[in-house]
């Protein structure tokens, strides 16, 4: 059924239909209208399970990763601070080997306070072992928090789904919201782990030797290797159930691109309008979407971008003293291409500033007409 | 004829990584002895964890978890909350925290799941300060007392837990001793018993960080009583408070004085502390009165 929705209503209708066991939620701006709808869900007994109004987001995770362990689907939404404050609560999720399912709805990090789209927090917890699949719309946002249980509970390790504060949680798009046995058939009732059994007693996380702690994090590293072919698979599977998939990227128009322009998230679906304008005008560029960012698709990178000429990677964030994050990645990622594309950075929409066409336009004028490459970033706005 | 009694089963299984004379691990002993193995447990950065033991062993005979520090209440309520959904709500979650863990990083989530009334028994090992960071102040240190990050003496009283815990109205909350096995093991069991958050308050003492020696954790912790630094009582609802065991009533400088902690203290400092208890032991004494009343 195709209905007109909210991003933070989208991600909500495919938790519910994902039968979490338990959901511990705080709220949070943008998110709060996921955690609204959940409770909604759960005060008239449709969304099963176990829901927990936590007092706080480290609370949240605690209990979403204790139960995990304990063999149940768990799923919870934060944003910003809330993000944040999770931090450490992160990497022993991610440490455990659960398989949280996570909706992170990007959000500015004070100070100073602000409410609009900027993705440095969930940057910010790249090195945190979870998965992160940057969504480009709402319907995109929907398809993926279910395909997020799938790859989670297959590879046991937990998953941020990453969607713009606004311009995806607050926007309304028309959305297929899948019927439930079509989800029930897709994603099969929970079958992790039960690490508490009281049949046969074990120690879950004991304190390790250094030489434990090094095969552990081995051992983490060849899932999140390995989760790249998981992602592919549960996302060919899932369009042959329902007839939408993504890939781990996706280039359009990128083969004979004299400059390949690199986004994620809802700065893709501009650029989709700015590059039909800028073909309209006889320019060859292509457009790369970068849709998985743990564990980063190298490979699908290299196979696209290897040889091409110029890249010019526009974000909505920054590591201060570096430049966005993502151009960093990229750049790592084609340092040994035969080709030596020349990358540069433009950030664009910080702090949830407007990206247009008309700036996506102007930034691949201009990468196409300057030869030097700066190695620091560019600061575009549509109003200067 | 007499009753024959089977030997309780230990559930802290020999072998465990505690100080000589340890009176936290002796509690353990008896609160899972208590409890039975069919339970899951909850430990977390403390001297709890220290006992518990290092990767391959584990001196836990029930299925354990390791979390970390300040999150025993919702790790226990998240392990309770997915046994319910596996039809499993038989098996009673326990956890285990230090003072550090409970009086001063872990309160936020503890004091959330209390208000929840999450179905789990938390019980607090109270050794009076950080002790397997060797020994720093907490808010569970009482005043005058030595630790290495109070070296002069702690000017601040120690935080009182229970009538936070009480605040929350919870089901079921007692102070425990390793000096009053009894009373321990029928609180333990009682708590058992009940469903919704429980809380357990155990003074243990510390052969380490109180400089007492290694047969002195029982005899201490007995002074504590004896002399009402740490009274034996439960409140259930928040309300009602029962003193379950009456004190000799000692002078607390027999207490202070069995501690190499407290060698420090001045004449005047040990009337302070005695004058502290009286009011406290008069207020407890009150609070379980009305309840008398009442009944
Ligand atoms: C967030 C965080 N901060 C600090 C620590 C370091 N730490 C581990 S155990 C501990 C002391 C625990 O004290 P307490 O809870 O009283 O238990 P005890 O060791 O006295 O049994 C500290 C400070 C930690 N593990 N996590
Ligand atoms: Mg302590």
């Amino acid at each position: 059924m195709k209905r007109f929705i909210t991003g933070n209503h989208a991600v909500a209708e495919a938790a519910r239909l994902c039968r979490p066991q338990i959901v511990a939620a705080y709220p949070i701006t943008p998110q709060t209208p996921i955690y609204e709808k959940l409770s909604d869900w759960d005060a008239a007994g449709e969304l099963g399970g176990t829901m927990m109004r936590v007092e706080s987001e480290h609370s949240a995770m605690a209990v979403c990763l204790s139960a995990s362990l304990a063999g149940a689907r768990t799923f919870t939404a934060t944003a910003s601070q809330g993000l944040a404050l999770m931090h450490e609560m992160l990497h022993f999720a991610a440490g455990c080997r659960t398989a949280v399912v996570m909706a992170v709805v990007n959000r500015t990090l004070a100070a100073p306070w602000a409410f609009w789209s900027d993705q440095t927090d969930s940057l910010s917890q790249r090195d945190t072992g979870w998965l992160q699949i940057y969504c480009e719309n709402n319907q995109e946002s929907l398809d993926t928090t279910i395909q997020a249980f799938r790859i989670a509970e297959e590879i046991k390790l937990p998953i941020m789904v990453v969607l713009e504060g606004n311009f995806i949680s607050h926007f309304m798009e028309p959305v297929e919201i899948p019927e439930q046995h079509m989800v029930d058939g897709f994603l099969p009732a929970v079958c992790l782990p039960r690490r508490f059994d009281v049949d046969n007693p074990g120690y879950a996380i004991p304190t390790v030797t250094q030489q434990q702690f090094r095969k552990y994090r081995k051992l983490s590293q060849e899932a999140m290797e390995h989760s790249l072919e998981v992602i592919e698979q549960v996302d060919t599977e899932f369009a042959a159930h329902f007839g939408r998939s993504y890939g781990l990227v996706e280039a359009v128009d990128c083969e004979d691109a004299e400059l390949v322009i690199l986004t994620t998230a809802t700065i893709t679906s501009t650029a989709r309008v700015a590059l039909a304008e800028l073909r309209a005008e006889g320019l060859k560029v292509g457009l790369f979407k970068l849709r998985i960012f743990r564990p980063f698709p190298t490979a699908a990178i290299r196979a696209v971008l290897d040889k091409a000429p110029r890249i010019a990677v526009i974000e909505r964030n920054i590591s201060l003293g570096r430049e966005g994050i993502f151009c960093s990645e990229v750049k790592a990622a084609l340092i040994n291409s035969s080709g030596h594309p020349r990358i540069q950075g433009y950030l664009a929409g910080i702090g949830g500033s407007d990206v247009n066409p008309k700036l996506i336009k102007r930034i691949a004028h201009h990468a196409l007409e300057t030869d030097m490459v700066q190695d620091g970033p560019l600061w575009m706005a549509e109003d200067e | 004829m007499m009753k024959m009694k089977t030997r309780p089963v230990e559930v802290l299984r020999r072998g465990h990584m505690a100080c000589p004379g340890c009176g936290l691990s002796l509690g353990m002993r008896m609160v899972l002895r208590a409890m039975g193995p069919k339970m899951v447990g909850v430990v977390v950065p403390s001297c709890v964890a220290v006992t518990s033991g290092p990767f391959p062993y584990t001196a836990l005979g029930v299925p354990a978890f390791h979390s970390a520090f300040e999150i025993a209440a919702p790790t226990a309520a998240g392990i309770a909350a997915a046994l319910k959904e596996q039809g499993k709500e038989d098996i009673p979650v326990l956890a285990f925290a230090g003072d550090g863990g409970t009086f001063d990083i872990g309160l936020q989530s503890l004091s959330g799941a209390a208000d929840r009334n999450e179905n789990f028994i938390y019980v607090c090992m109270d050794n009076e300060a950080y002790m397997n960071t060797g020994i720093q102040v907490s808010s569970a240190t009482p005043r005058y007392t030595w630790t290495g990050t109070s070296p002069t003496g702690n000017p601040r009283r120690k935080k009182q837990i229970m009538e936070i815990m009480a605040a929350h109205r919870m089901p079921y909350a007692a102070t425990a001793s390793i000096a009053f096995p009894e009373d321990l093991t029928r609180k333990i069991q009682k708590a058992k018993a009940m469903r919704g958050t429980r809380f357990i308050h155990m003074l243990s003492p510390c052969t380490t960080g109180w400089k007492i020696g290694e047969d002195m954790a029982v005899k201490v912790a007995m002074l504590s009583v004896e002399t009402n630094v740490f009274p034996l009582y439960e409140i259930e609802n928040g309300l009602s408070y029962t003193i379950t065991y009456s004190s000799r009533n000692l002078p607390v400088e027999k207490y202070l004085m069995a501690q190499g902690r407290y060698q420090h203290l001045q004449p005047d400092q040990i009337q302070a502390i005695q004058a502290e208890t009286d009011r406290a032991w008069v207020d407890l004494q009150g609070r379980a009165a009305k309840r008398k009343e009442e009944l």
